[in-house]
């Protein structure tokens, strides 16, 4: 777990790089959640002083977008696709599955701190549906089956 | 001689094992101590084949799918390096019918070079649009794209030549053009596989764009959900900068043109252009009113080009080959080629660039081979989670924006998503009143709690409570919706829910 100190200076890092850009607050926020996993609260006047924004401004600007998080997320995020495609290829028996045997639901970690759970609409892989993703891997055609697998691997790696 | 091999990097070919098979091709034939060259490709857009690897051969590239990690030993042993007959032989690419009967403009690249290869491009007719461009007077790169017919091919069909000739006679100090690559529709991976699979494209596309109207700066606004498209966009934008593609004075013509890529975060509202607008500002992705439009007042107040993926990709074949060419495919008023995506419940998923005009139902059974569980399709949905669902009296509607606007439907950007008989169409109403809740950026009142009281209403029709009351409610609504929203969000969602409604009104409870 990064200390505050350790986590000021990541964001003021970011911010002090991107500022300059037009329209700069987006690219920030992805800088700060790409480095730390998530936006800390503690960020949050950092960047508005930087920006000349207020800091509801900001935290409004966070909290419109379904990325970005102000929670520390598990080790590896699965994002779950739940748009049409892959709900005609069974969608939600999947979800089902999923959450029934990661014992959570939609943005809940695991107890563990293993696992993160994401609802996503659409990875565009909707010619293999039902899709999901692992931290920055796809995956498609997923069956809980498959499923059960993918989650046993990435346990032995961790 | 050293032979060469080409293994997908495109993230569906991926999702099914294409990084696997790539390592073990390598691997197979260091042990067997034999030199190969190994290609990723875009993917050919057959995903039911993925892993596709192909081999170049004196006849021309010989394909052989789906190959999965464990094949690669037995392909060797059967000097598929040579086009050697195995079980997953599928003979010349190019002779695949599914290939075969498209008719590749937009596409004609993608799956045969190496994407971020910017002498591939040139070699395979790259950058030719671009040259031809560069010779012309503004107005008349405009005209050739209006000539060519091309319109909007984000959803909204707006004529791209007319869009460019606004922003030209608009005077400015600075002006933009952005490219909506926010493609949140489900059942659409058209524009994804255009920046995996031939990035330079869009680049090109862009840059015309940019000598068309006198902007000086683009942006890729791209969602976040991509990120092989982000990774392939910036090596050929790296790329194109070296080579001097773009910058201050692109091919020493002393004209500038710079592009950058943006991402999303997870806002599908974002894909509307004027809150993608926003956005890019750094703000909430909040809908603006129009008038002012965009190519007037856009980002950051200056005149705006915003057009998708695969209208900006278009425009390198267009100045090309003239608009003539382009137009000369098509009918009525939708010209050209439409790259359509095969999706859900379908055998043979996959890209299908054609012509407009072939009907529904072509797709579904010629390209798509019915559906993958084997029951009947049931309905259709065209154009991502705002398009209307078809029943199969209306697969004979051929692909055209007009044929789709008279039966109320629409063809958007171009996803298919096919159901079977399991499909429960009064769940399936319900999830778009969800989604556009969930979505909803908020700011007119139609949407943001038209679309909650939707998502209540459903859950008493779904439970059979009050059908006489709440389903005219539900009508009503749905009218409320279509006429006092802001954007396309809240003023299409009446589409997938009535369609439902209308065409199977048993899911819902209620006699035809």
């Amino acid at each position: 777990m990064t200390d505050t100190s350790t986590m000021l200076a990541t964001v003021q890092a970011v911010t002090a790089a991107l500022k300059d850009k037009p329209g700069a607050l987006l690219p920030i926020l992805h800088g700060v959640q790409d480095a730390l996993g998530y936006i800390p609260t503690d960020s949050v006047p950092v960047i508005a002083k930087a920006l000349n924004l207020s800091r509801a401004e900001v935290h409004g600007v966070i909290s419109f977008y379904h990325y970005f998080r102000e929670t520390p997320p598990g080790k590896q995020t699965i994002q779950l696709c739940r748009a049409e495609s892959c709900q005609a290829m069974g969608a939600k028996h999947l979800e089902a599955h999923v959450k029934a045997k990661l014992g959570i639901d939609f943005h809940e970690t695991t107890a563990d701190g293993e696992f993160s759970l994401e609802p996503v609409y659409c990875l565009g892989n909707c010619a293999c549906s039902p899709a999901l993703q692992i931290g920055a891997d796809i995956y498609g055609r997923v069956s809980p089956e498959l499923f059960d697998e993918l989650i046993a691997n990435t346990e032995a790696a961790a | 001689m050293i032979k060469t091999l080409y293994v997908p990097c495109d993230s569906s070919a991926i999702s099914l094992g294409a990084d696997r098979v790539a390592n073990a091709i390598l691997r197979e034939a260091e042990q067997r101590g034999i030199t190969i060259q190994l290609v990723r490709n875009g993917s050919r857009g057959m995903f039911w084949l993925e892993t596709l690897v192909e081999v170049a051969t004196e006849q021309g590239r010989i394909a052989y799918g789906p190959v999965q990690a464990q094949d690669v030993a037995s392909l060797f042993e059967a000097d598929f390096l040579n086009g050697g007959d195995h079980a997953l032989s599928l003979g010349l690419t190019e002779e695949l019918p599914y290939l075969k009967k498209q008719q590749r403009l937009t596409f004609a690249r993608i799956g045969k070079t190496d994407p971020i290869s910017l002498d591939d491009y040139l070699a395979n007719d790259g950058y030719r649009g671009l040259n031809n461009a560069l010779a012309m007077a503004q107005a008349d790169i405009v005209k050739a794209v209006t000539d060519s017919g091309l319109r909007g091919r984000g959803g909204a069909a707006f004529p791209t030549g007319i869009k460019w000739n606004t922003v030209l006679n608009t005077a400015s100090a600075q002006k933009y053009i952005i490219c909506n690559a926010d493609e949140g529709d489900s059942g659409t991976f058209s524009d994804r596989m255009v920046m995996e699979g031939d990035p330079f494209v869009l680049i090109e596309g862009m840059t015309i764009a940019g000598l068309a109207v006198g902007a000086t700066q683009g942006y890729i606004y791209l969602r976040v959900e991509y990120p092989h498209a982000h990774k392939a966009l910036t090596a050929a934008i790296d790329s194109a900068y070296q080579a001097g593609y773009l910058g201050d004075t692109i091919l020493n013509s002393g004209k500038a043109f710079h592009l950058e890529v943006r991402l999303g975060a997870g806002a599908y509202v974002c894909g509307e252009e004027t809150s993608l607008m926003e956005s890019l500002e750094g703000k909430r992705g909040l809908v603006r009113f129009k008038p002012p439009l965009p190519a007037i007042k856009g980002l950051f107040g200056q005149p705006t080009v915003v057009n998708n993926v695969i209208s900006l990709a278009s425009v390198p074949i267009i100045l090309d080959k003239g608009g003539d060419y382009y137009r000369d495919f098509g009918m009525g008023r939708s010209r050209g080629t439409l790259p359509i995506q095969l999706a859900g419940n379908l055998k043979h998923g996959g890209l299908v660039e054609l012509a407009f005009g072939l009907t529904l139902r072509e797709l579904l059974y010629d390209f798509g081979g019915g559906s993958a569980s084997g029951r009947p399709i049931k309905a259709v949905q065209v154009g991502g989670p705002l398009g209307a669902y078809l029943p199969e009296s209306q697969f004979d509607t051929p692909l055209d924006y007009e044929s789709f606007a008279a039966i109320w439907a629409v063809v958007g950007h171009g996803g298919v998503v096919a159901f079977d008989d399991t499909a429960d169409m009064a769940e399936l109403a319900r999830y778009s009143m969800e989604f556009c809740a969930i979505e909803s950026c908020g700011k007119c009142t139609p949407c943001r709690i038209g679309s909650t009281r939707g998502m209540e209403l459903m859950d008493e029709i779904i439970q059979g409570k009050d059908l006489a009351k709440n389903v005219p409610l539900l009508r009503s609504l749905c009218d409320t919706l279509l006429n006092g929203s802001l954007c396309a969000l809240g003023g299409m969602t009446p589409y997938p829910v009535l369609s439902a409604l209308n065409h199977f009104p048993q899911d819902f409870g209620v006699e035809a």
